[in-house]
């Protein structure tokens, strides 16, 4: 040892060795060179504090816990940072993470549980439900959080000029709700008539603050800290958020969370192997097949998911030839190409295994409390469908299937160009009508194009789409299932019901609509189930299974199919 | 090397032209149970994602692009040779041509052109449209060239010879711009293929089942496939060797004058 050893280990890189070193040498006296060996000793005290107080802080720097920041990806920049304006993936991520709630759906147990509200109760009927709130309430920037605000936010989201999304899940057919905050802890929504699953709504309605800047406070358990477009945005856990977990500890554990914005799934792939980001909410298979192979402790198969992929005709007054028009109309046409596609390799081929043949009806099986359990699904059986057709007047001569009139049996499908599961799946469909006879043309489109066919100029035969189910209330899909709807896309928009099955499904949309118990409203949307089934205007083929990747280091997950999967349970998330 | 070129595309021609009795199986037959195998007796170059032999595939891809390619861009030639020989008068056009948003102009075809359109019908769509909409770039080469062409002494007293206007431009004028021609054309051959895959995005490309060398080479996308079927990288590597033998029997000592 020497006058260089205190300095000498940090020069060579071995911070610990080096810090302690110094603070060694500085307090013995020795080793210095001798230009300081004759210090004052108020000098030496001076030089034994500043050594001491960097020491310190080299521990602390050492030892302190690592910053908790989660980090993941989106595909794109949020839209709005606005709760009520949200419509886009990434805006509903922010929001759900910064959002405060007054009462919050648990993605497992189904049950509401309390949030900023303590408790409420339905009463009138369930024409009107009354909110307690906690006691102090605060936002992330220190403003005291009380009805009067839950008040402004309902009213703001269900204001016209507004357009909010968030105020449209508020609004029924009868009119508006009334807001009565009662006192400043109790606020009383009224409904001219009853609103079914009124309660659960409220796990979508974020309160937000009277003065929302570009950054706007939140009463969630993060607040958005910082935000680079186009890089990511960054969320800050919420000092003034009410919830403690068992133990008495103010949750959530993550002190931040950063989401890139990185509209690459390839990179995100490769970012997550390189554990440079530590989860992917939703995966193609492919690439999880790869986490398989590479990590398989982060690959997670969550089972069926709610989304569904379906066929379906178009039944317009289009411009579709009469007697193809013809066809689409008739369900026995309808269920012969159902039967006609081997969904079992689908699953199979195109999804890597990844996916479940898709159960009779609109729902997934994972929706289990709507999922109609006692239907059957259709058997893949192309002789039985072909004998079906024959009984229509088709007949197949020389590999080509015709119609009474002799019109060849052919027809294109659109689906959106880029995707290449959708695209696969269209082959696989075109390779199984075939072998009945069906030529199918295959069209792939812009997504933009597509829609504006479907939606539109209804200029289409047939489309190859999706439906991503965020949520697993069946009322939400009423501008599906009623005939007047936009969505209703075998035919959408009717004045009247088109044709008798139509009506009954309008009959019991409605009927479940307007029940307050959720067993009666069940019932009804059974019986659509049931009618979807029969008539199979939608043709479904799989539920792909939802994919995900959490690095063994996040600790804390209850992954769910139900959006936010991994995220839902946010508070309760840690890093190791 | 200019022999071994020519045999190379006499080759790769007559695979084109033989694919039915040279392939082992129909391009769109899928074996599911063997779905991204590797390489075997059975799949000289393994299968895809739905179980197709990709020797198949390559083998029809080869006839849809070394056929209608060379078409496509012998076309946009031709065109780009007349409006460049119509003189200033049509040098305007060329100008438009060059400016237009020929994405939006695909799109709008799109929208007009019917649905049911077979996978044949379909690709000699694509390649025809690509050969009439490419011919702007070529002939700006070319106007650049006539003009200097038009200034030459040899011209003007070929035609104070008498020589008609036809045989000076094919017996004078057209030695000097063969050389930029057969450039242009080998230029253009590799675009167009390229083109053709992304066109399929506007639903305009070569539809499914067919094979097209565009549509193979869409799954070098997914670079990741490669270690595990580095046959993904054949039709890249026929490309490849087609533009060279093309190179090889044009040297470059052919110049412009």
């Amino acid at each position: 040892m020497n006058a260089g050893c205190g300095a000498a280990p940090l020069s060579r890189g071995r911070r610990p060795v080096g810090l302690l070193g110094f603070v060694d040498s500085a307090r013995a006296g020795r080793g210095r060179p001798a230009r300081l060996r004759g210090a004052a000793p108020q000098n030496r005290l001076l030089r034994l504090e500043m050594a001491a107080a960097l020491g310190v802080f080299a521990c602390a720097v050492l030892f302190a816990a690592p910053a908790q920041e989660l980090r993941f990806c989106v595909q794109a920049d949020p839209k709005t940072f606005d709760a009520l304006q949200v419509s886009d993936e990434p805006s509903e991520i922010v929001r759900y993470l910064t959002g405060g709630v007054l009462v919050r759906v648990n993605r497992v147990t189904d049950q509401l549980q309390p949030e900023l509200a303590e408790s409420w109760a339905l009463t009138d009927g369930g024409r009107a439900i009354t909110f307690h709130l906690r006691a102090g309430l605060k936002f992330s920037d220190g403003a005291p959080l009380n009805a009067s605000d839950v008040a402004r936010t309902l009213n703001t989201a269900l204001a016209p000029k507004q357009a909010s999304p968030a105020g449209d899940t508020f609004r029924s057919a009868q009119g508006d709700p009334e807001v009565l905050a009662d006192s400043p802890l109790e606020i009383t929504i009224r409904y001219p008539q009853p609103k079914p699953g009124i309660d659960r709504l409220f796990d979508t309605l974020s309160i937000v603050p009277a003065n929302a800047g570009r950054l706007p406070a939140s009463a969630g358990p993060f607040f958005i800290s910082e935000y680079r477009p186009g890089d990511f945005v960054r969320l800050a856990r919420n000092p003034n958020y009410w919830k403690r977990d068992d133990a008495g500890r103010h949750i959530p554990y993550l002190d931040s969370i950063r989401i890139d914005i990185q509209p690459n799934r390839e990179i995100e792939l490769a970012r997550f192997l390189r554990k440079e980001i530590h989860l992917i909410n939703k995966m193609q298979p492919e690439g999880f097949d790869r986490v398989a192979k590479e990590m398989p402790a982060a690959a997670r198969n969550l089972g069926a998911s709610l989304d569904s992929e379906f066929l379906w005709f178009n039944q317009s007054d289009s411009a579709v030839p009469q007697w193809k028009r013809k066809w689409f109309a008739s369900s026995v046409f309808r269920h012969a190409i159902s039967a006609s596609i081997n969904r079992d390799d689908l699953a199979r081929i195109v999804y890597r295994g990844h996916a479940h043949p898709a159960a009779a009806g609109p729902f997934s099986p994972s929706n289990r409390f709507w999922f109609n359990a006692s239907l059957k699904p259709l058997p893949f059986d192309p002789p039985a469908a072909l004998r079906s057709l024959a009984g229509e007047g088709f007949a197949l001569r020389d590999g080509v299937l015709r119609d009474r009139d002799g019109h060849a049996v052919e027809f294109s499908v659109i689906t959106n160009a880029g995707n290449r599961t959708r695209e696969a799946t269209a082959a696989v469909i075109q390779d199984d009508l075939r072998k009945i006879g069906v030529q199918l043309n295959i069209v792939t489109l812009d997504f933009r194009s597509l829609i504006e066919r479907i939606s539109k100029t209804s200029q289409y035969e047939a489309c190859l789409l999706g439906f991503a189910n965020v949520e697993v209330d069946p009322i939400e899909q009423m501008n599906i299932w009623l005939s007047s709807g936009p969505q209703h896309q075998w035919r959408p928009l009717q004045k009247t019901p088109a044709t008798p099955w139509e009506a009954r499904i309008d009959k019991f949309e409605l009927l479940q609509a307007s029940e307050p118990s959720r067993e009666l409203r069940k019932k009804a949307f059974d019986e659509v189930q049931r009618i979807v089934v029969e008539q199979e205007p939608f043709i479904y083929l799989v539920n792909p299974d939802y994919l995900t990747a959490i690095s063994p280091s996040l600790r804390g997950g209850h992954p769910v199919t139900a959006p936010p999967q991994i995220l839902w349970n946010v508070e309760s998330l840690r890093l190791e | 090397m200019k022999r071994a070129a020519v045999i190379l595309l006499i080759l790769v021609t007559l695979a084109a032209l033989f694919a039915p009795y040279l392939a082992p199986y129909d391009y769109g037959r899928q074996f599911r149970e063997s779905p991204n195998a590797p390489a075997s007796r059975r799949f000289p170059m393994g299968t895809d994602d739905l179980g197709r032999d990709r020797f198949s595939r390559l083998l029809y891809a080869t006839r849809v692009s070394i056929l209608l390619a060379p078409a496509a861009a012998l076309v946009s030639i031709l065109i780009a040779l007349f409006v460049s020989a119509a003189g200033p008068a049509l040098s305007g056009l060329t100008t438009l041509c060059l400016s237009l948003p020929w994405i939006f102009l695909f799109i709008i075809l799109r929208a007009v052109l019917p649905l049911n359109t077979r996978p044949l019908a379909s690709i000699l769509i694509t390649f025809g449209l690509m050969g009439i909409a490419g011919w702007a770039w070529p002939a700006r080469i070319f106007t650049a060239s006539i003009r200097r062409i038009r200034q030459a002494g040899w011209l003007l007293q070929a035609r104070a010879a008498g020589i008609s206007p036809l045989r000076i431009w094919l017996v004078q004028v057209w030695p000097h711009l063969r050389a930029i021609a057969i450039a242009q054309f080998r230029v253009l051959i590799p675009s167009y293929i390229l083109s053709e895959a992304s066109l399929g995005l506007l639903g305009l490309g070569v539809a499914e089942p067919l094979p097209s060398w565009g549509n193979l080479l869409a799954e070098l996308q997914h670079p990741d496939r490669i270690r595990d079927n580095p046959w993904i990288l054949a039709p890249l590597a026929l490309l490849m060797l087609v533009m060279i033998a093309l190179e090889a029997l044009h040297p470059s000592r052919e110049v412009v004058t």
